[in-house]
């Protein structure tokens, strides 16, 4: 098919495992869009250090990422940014994908590399005060809160580190978990429990957030007896875990009840043709290495798949 | 120093003549942090669309960027980016922490207009 909009393979997402796969699939010279509904980099470019990534030093993760898209673009890959999908068949010999734009584009094979993005809590409220009182980020916002008492929200490992960490800034932390126990490493909990500033609150969820031009409380809902009480805070931080951008393939995929996708072990889904990569698969692990991994692993299976259906 | 493709503000006094020669400007505050470095990205998404927009961005901790972060329309904001829209040298709509895409082109379409197809 000798079309303009017509690729080799389609990824569908620009963070580490999807550019990974664009720079190895556009270097074996086969015709490759990315697409990604974020800035190319994805959840890595959220990470202000990365000190892990073997062979490199320390970089941050917006300059990895850029590297990644030029290494990529360099060997041809075609990168389209900030682009919604609002329509896909992934089913059949040629797969095709519609963006918000009204461009189509068709592919012989895609490779899913969508990640997870933070988790938010829902409840009302949350929207009003994001910049006003409500935060995903210490790093970003703790020195706005300096001298004053925050709540965090979440049981992780992050959240239990962040909290720990704002305590440079803040006079008094509040964290609201809820479940009895906290699912963190013991040496975050050892060190949360271990600091004056911080208490906690167990068996609890935020049920609403208040305030006029910004935060002023929150309502705590105790998870066991139902019971709601007011808090007083100047902040809140949301800590509370990623979930895999998969919910427009709910029904064409198979997928655990987490929503992850479900792969085999060289990164194939249940439909033919269509692999998938990174932090949306269901794995245990989830590194910027791993990303790069599953990405490698599924431009090569894709490759392999192409050169399988053109020798049929 | 931010490390991002837009073009960038270093005073106020730079950012005074930006918006007097400039009909639409938009200006991310940030820093090179998580909450930051997807609006640039959409802003650098956007730049070449919005060819009757200008697209600067100016580090937050840049003491003159004071003209950005203590402005009425930031009061209250408690969090990055602060980015902030002009119009004909007035400063007419601010946000705080992260956009996404479809939020940043619901207020340019609305304060400056939708680019030409």
């Amino acid at each position: 098919m000798e079309n303009s909009n017509h690729y080799d393979v389609i990824i569908l997402g620009g963070g580490p495992a999807g550019l990974t796969a664009a720079i190895y699939l556009s270097r074996a010279r086969l015709k490759t869009l990315l697409l990604t509904e974020g800035t190319p980099g994805g959840q890595m470019t959220l990470t202000h250090e990365i000190a892990n990534y073997p062979g490199i030093e320390k970089i941050n993760g917006y300059m990895l990422g850029s590297v990644m898209k030029k290494q990529a673009t360099a060997f041809g890959t075609v990168v389209k940014g900030n682009t919604e999908i609002s329509s896909y068949s992934l089913e059949g010999t040629v797969k095709s994908v519609t963006t918000g734009d009204g461009q189509s584009y068709t592919a012989d094979a895609i490779i899913l590399a969508t990640g997870g993005r933070s988790r938010t809590l829902g409840v009302r409220g949350e929207d009003t005060f994001k910049g006003r009182g409500i935060s995903y980020c210490a790093t970003c916002d703790g020195d706005f809160f300096t001298g004053k008492e925050i709540v965090v929200v979440g049981g992780g490992n992050s959240a239990l580190e962040e909290a720990v960490s704002l305590t440079k800034y803040v006079t008094k932390v509040t964290i609201v978990h809820q479940f009895d126990h906290f699912q963190a490493f013991q040496y975050a909990v050892d060190e949360a429990k271990a600091n004056p500033k911080i208490n906690f609150v167990m068996s609890s969820t935020i049920a609403s957030f208040y305030g006029e031009e910004k935060l002023e409380g929150v309502k705590i809902r105790n998870l066991i007896t139902g019971e709601e009480t007011d808090f007083k805070t100047d902040g809140v931080f949301i800590f509370i875990g990623y979930v895999p951008n998969t919910e427009w393939l709910n029904g064409h995929l198979q997928m655990n009840d987490r929503g992850e996708i479900e792969v085999g072990p060289d990164m194939s889904t249940s439909i033919e043709g269509v692999f998938s990569a990174g932090d949306a698969n269901a794995k245990r692990y989830r590194q910027v290495t791993t990303a790069v991994a599953d990405g490698t692993i599924a431009a090569l299976a894709a490759a392999d798949f192409l050169h399988k259906q053109k020798r049929n | 120093m931010l490390y991002t493709n837009l073009n960038h503000v270093e005073s106020a006094v730079q950012l005074e003549k930006v918006i007097s020669e400039n009909e639409n400007v938009m200006v991310c505050c940030g820093r090179m942090g998580p909450m930051c470095i997807p609006v640039y990205g959409i802003m650098e998404e956007l730049e070449p669309v919005y060819s009757h927009v200008k697209f600067f961005d100016m580090e937050f901790d840049n003491p003159e960027a004071q003209v950005i972060r203590n402005a009425p329309l930031t009061r209250g904001f408690m969090g990055l980016p602060y980015t902030v829209y002009y119009r004909n040298g007035k400063m007419v709509k601010a946000t705080s922490s992260i956009q996404t895409m479809q939020q940043v082109k619901t207020i340019l379409d609305s304060e400056f207009g939708q680019p030409n197809a």
